[in-house]
C-alpha cells in the first residue's frame, strides 16, 4: 500500500546509535521545552532583537540558560521556565505506553511535541511511523457539517485519505453508535455523542503510532469500556503502538504495557505499570488530605497523634483498592480512665457513613500512660471514594474525652480492579467478600 | 502490505528544534490533498449556512460597491472611463480587488482562526491558507459569473465594450492574483502571532491599499493628474493586475510588459518569504499565539 511511506523524505538514513534497536519505533533524545511566563508580548520585540544579535555573533541563546524547573509553587527567578527538561526515552514497535503524573508535570507539553504540534526547544524525535494523536477529541468538527461530512473531515486531518475514510466509513458510524443522526449537524448533537463520533474516527485511524490523551474522561461507563477494549485490540492485533496520558489510573494499568511517570517536566520513573502506579501514589500525594494528626498539647488523657500509613509504615493519603491501610495511635491515658473506649467513624465524600469500631482500653492496656495502638484496614474493602475519619475517645454515656471531627482523610483510587469493569454503578460503599459454598 | 516487518534502522521523520531554512515539503502537501479539498468545501459550503440570502451575498457586495464607486467616482467626481460603461469598468477592478482582498485577509488569520486546531493535530499548517486561496477562487468565480452577465447586457444595449485577444491570459492573471494574496498572506500570519499589531494594521491597509491600487480610476489617469505621487501606484504589483484585467477583458487602458514582469517577480519573492516565514513560525506559534 503506497501510503505505508506516507511522511517520508527524510534525509536521515539511519541513525548511529546501537543496532539490535530494530524494534525501536519511537525514539525522544533530551528533549527539553522552554516557555516564557507572564505576559507574551510584552518585551518579546526587545527579546527577540536581543536573540538575534547574540545568533548573528554566532553566540549562544541568552534565554535558553536561566529557565527553572517547572515547580508551579515556588517562585522562579527568571521569565523563563522548563516545562520539560531533557526527557529521555523509547518505545517498541506495539507497546503501550503509559505516561503519568500530577497537573503540571508536563505531560500534555510532552504528547503536545510528540505530535508535533509545537517544536522541542532543544533535543530531537524520532519516528519510525506515522504519526497520529487524539488530543481532545472533536478537534475540527464543524458544527454546521453533518456527522458524516465531519468524518471525512477529521479523518482526513487526522492524515487519512479520503479512499481510506470511504472504506471504513460504515464501522465507523457503527461503532460510534450515532446511526440515527450521522445525516444531522453537529451542532445538534450532544456533547457524548460528538465524542463517541470523533473517538471512532480516530480509533480506525491506521498510523503506526496514536498518541491518545485522557478522551476516557468522557462518554458514558459502556462507551468508555468500548474505547479502552478498542485501544487494546489496537495494539494487540494491530501491532501499534499507543502513547496514552491519563490520570486514570484503572485504564493505566488496564492498557499500558510500560509506564512512565513524570514530576516537574522530568522522568522520574519509567517501567513495569504496576510499579509506575505504586511510585505515582507514594509520591503523588495531595496536599488536600490529611494523613496524620499530632496534639502536644495533651494534658492528661487524649489522642496525642494519629497517621495513615502504608504497608512500609510511610503517610500516605492515597492508596489503591488492592493496598491494605494501616492507622497508627498514640495516647495518653490517665488511671480514671482506664475503662474508656476508643474508637472511629469512616465517613465517604457524601457524608454516608461507612462504620464504626471502637476497643475497650481496659482489654488492652493496665496502667496509665502513652500507649500506642495500630488498627489495620484489610485490602479490597473500601471501594474507591474519599473518605473521612472521625476519632473520639471517651467513656460511653458519662464523659467524652476527646472528639477529632474529621482529623483525617484519604483516598482510595481505582487501579484496576475487578470493580473497574462496573464503572459508573454504585456497588456500595464496602467490597465484602463474602463466604460462597457450593452445595451440590 | 504491511511494511512493519521491515528492520527499522531508518527513521520515517524527525523532530528537531529548528527547521531547515527553507523547508516546503510539497510531497507531504500531496498526501493531504484529500484533506485539502475537504477544507475548500467546509469554507464554500459553511459560509453562508443559516443566512436568508446565502450564496446571493457573494453577488450583493461588488454589485452595491460598484454602483457606489459608478456614483462617487464617475458621476460625482466625473473621473472618466473612455468608452466603456463606468459601472461595468469598476465591476471589473472590484472583482480581481475581491479576490486579492479574500485571499489576504483569509491566510493573514491563519494562525489565529485555526488556534484550536492547529493546537491539537499536526497536518502541513500551509494546507490552510492554500485552501482560503482555492476556496476564494471559487467565490471569485461566482462574482466573475456577474461581471459576464453585465458584459453581455452592456454588449446587447450596444455599448462599446470588446475583448482584447489577451483575454486568453486571464486565468494566468488571476493565479498570479490569487499567489500575491497568499504569499502576503502568509508573511502578516506569522508576524501576527507575536505582534497583534498587524491584525489591525490589515484591516484598514486594505482599504487604503486599495486607492492605490488602480480599482476606481485607470492608471493613466494618475499619472497625468498627480504625477508626483504616481510612483505609489506604480511600485504597486496590484496597480499592474488590475489595469491588465480591464485591458484584456474591457480593451481600454494600457499593458506594461515591464509592470508585470516586475508584479511577477515581486509575487514570487513575497511568495518565497512568506512560505520561509511560515514555516519558521508553525513550529512553535501554538507557544505564543
Amino acid at each position: 500500500m503506497s501510503n505505508k511511506t506516507f511522511l517520508s523524505g527524510s534525509d536521515t538514513p539511519s541513525f548511529g546509535g546501537g543496532r539490535g534497536e530494530d524494534n525501536i519505533i519511537l525514539k525522544a533524545e533530551n528533549i527539553s521545552k522552554q516557555y516564557r511566563l507572564g505576559q507574551v508580548g510584552t518585551g518579546t520585540l526587545s527579546h527577540d532583537v536581543n536573540r538575534w544579535w547574540h545568533q548573528i555573533r554566532g553566540k549562544e541563546d541568552p534565554y535558553l540558560k536561566i529557565g527553572d524547573v517547572n515547580d508551579r509553587s515556588t517562585k522562579g527567578s527568571s521569565d523563563y521556565v522548563w516545562a520539560l527538561k531533557d526527557i529521555n526515552f523509547e518505545v517498541e514497535r506495539g507497546e503501550v505506553l503509559g505516561i503519568i503524573g500530577k497537573n503540571g508535570a508536563g505531560k500534555s507539553t510532552l504528547l503536545k511535541i510528540l505530535s508535533r504540534v509545537t517544536a522541542p526547544t532543544t533535543g530531537s524525535i524520532k519516528f519510525g511511523g506515522r504519526v497520529a494523536s487524539l488530543l481532545e477529541v472533536g478537534t475540527g468538527f464543524n458544527g454546521e457539517m453533518t456527522g458524516r461530512e465531519n468524518v471525512y473531515l477529521n479523518g482526513a486531518i487526522l492524515g487519512m485519505t479520503k479512499k481510506e475514510i470511504t472504506a471504513k466509513l460504515d464501522e465507523i458510524i457503527d461503532f460510534s453508535g450515532c446511526e440515527r443522526y450521522i445525516d444531522t449537524p453537529v451542532k445538534r448533537y450532544s456533547s457524548g455523542m460528538t465524542v463517541r463520533l470523533a473517538f471512532a474516527v480516530a480509533a480506525f485511524l491506521e498510523p503506526e503510532i496514536l498518541i491518545i490523551d485522557e478522551v476516557l474522561a468522557v462518554g458514558d461507563a459502556e462507551f468508555q469500556k468500548k474505547a479502552i477494549g478498542k485501544m487494546q485490540d489496537i495494539s494487540r492485533e494491530g501491532g501499534r503502538t499507543v502513547l496514552f496520558v491519563s490520570h486514570n489510573m484503572a485504564a493505566i494499568k488496564q492498557l499500558c504495557t510500560k509506564t512512565i511517570m513524570m514530576e516537574n517536566g522530568t522522568i522520574v520513573f519509567e517501567g513495569n505499570t504496576n510499579k509506575a502506579i505504586d511510585y505515582y501514589l507514594q509520591s503523588n500525594q495531595y496536599e488536600g488530605y490529611r494523613g496524620h494528626y499530632v496534639n502536644e498539647a495533651v494534658q492528661e488523657s487524649g489522642i496525642v497523634s494519629l497517621a495513615i500509613v502504608d504497608k512500609n509504615d510511610e503517610i500516605r493519603t492515597e492508596f489503591g483498592f488492592d493496598e491494605a491501610i494501616g492507622i497508627n495511635v498514640k495516647l495518653q491515658v490517665a488511671e480514671q480512665y482506664l475503662n474508656a473506649y476508643l474508637g472511629f467513624r469512616l465517613v465517604d465524600r457524601n457524608e454516608r457513613v461507612i462504620f464504626t469500631s471502637e476497643i475497650k482500653l481496659s482489654e488492652k492496656i493496665n496502667q496509665a500512660g502513652m500507649h500506642k495502638f495500630e488498627v489495620n484496614l484489610p485490602e479490597k474493602f473500601l471501594v474507591p471514594n474519599q473518605f473521612n475519619l472521625t476519632f473520639a475517645l471517651h467513656v460511653p454515656n458519662v464523659v467524652l474525652i476527646d472528639c477529632l471531627d474529621d482529623c483525617l482523610s484519604f483516598e482510595i483510587i481505582e487501579t484496576g480492579s475487578d470493580l473497574y469493569k462496573y464503572a459508573g454503578t454504585d456497588f456500595g460503599c464496602v467490597y465484602v467478600n463474602c463466604d460462597w459454598k457450593k452445595l451440590n | 502490505m504491511n511494511h512493519s516487518e521491515q528492520t527499522n534502522t531508518t527513521w520515517l521523520f524527525e523532530i528537531t528544534p529548528k527547521n531547515k531554512f527553507f523547508s516546503l515539503n510539497l510531497k507531504e502537501v500531496w498526501q493531504y490533498r484529500d484533506l485539502l479539498l475537504l477544507f475548500v468545501k467546509r469554507d464554500v459550503v459553511t459560509v453562508y449556512k443559516q443566512t436568508v440570502l446565502g450564496p446571493l451575498w457573494y453577488l450583493i457586495q461588488p454589485l452595491f460597491t460598484s454602483i457606489t464607486f459608478t456614483i462617487i467616482f464617475n458621476n460625482l467626481a466625473g473621473i472618466s472611463t473612455g468608452t466603456v460603461p463606468p459601472f461595468l469598468f469598476n465591476l471589473a477592478g472590484i472583482t480581481v480587488w475581491n479576490y486579492f482582498t479574500a485571499c489576504l485577509t483569509g491566510t493573514s488569520n491563519t494562525f489565529g482562526a485555526n488556534a484550536g486546531i492547529f493546537g491539537k493535530v499536526y497536518f502541513p499548517r500551509i494546507i490552510v491558507p492554500i485552501s482560503i486561496v482555492i476556496s476564494n477562487l471559487i467565490k471569485f468565480g461566482i462574482q466573475f459569473f456577474i461581471f459576464i452577465i453585465f458584459y453581455l447586457y452592456y454588449y446587447a444595449q450596444g455599448a462599446a465594450v470588446s475583448l482584447n485577444p489577451l483575454a486568453v491570459f486571464f486565468p494566468l492573471l488571476i493565479v498570479l492574483m490569487g499567489v500575491l494574496g497568499l504569499g502576503l498572506g502568509m508573511f502578516i500570519s506569522s508576524l501576527v502571532t507575536k505582534y497583534r499589531d498587524f491584525s489591525y494594521l490589515i484591516t484598514f491597509g486594505v482599504q487604503l491599499l486599495m486607492y492605490g491600487s488602480a480599482v476606481m480610476y485607470p492608471l493613466a489617469l494618475i499619472k497625468e493628474k498627480i504625477p508626483n505621487y504616481a510612483w505609489l501606484v506604480q511600485y504597486n504589483p496590484l496597480a499592474y493586475i488590475i489595469e491588465t484585467t480591464r485591458y484584456m477583458l474591457l480593451n481600454i487602458g494600457q499593458v506594461s510588459v515591464l509592470g508585470l514582469g516586475y508584479t511577477a517577480v515581486v509575487t514570487i519573492t513575497l511568495l518565497l518569504v512568506g512560505i520561509l516565514i511560515f514555516n519558521k513560525t508553525e513550529k512553535s506559534f501554538i507557544d505564543t499565539v
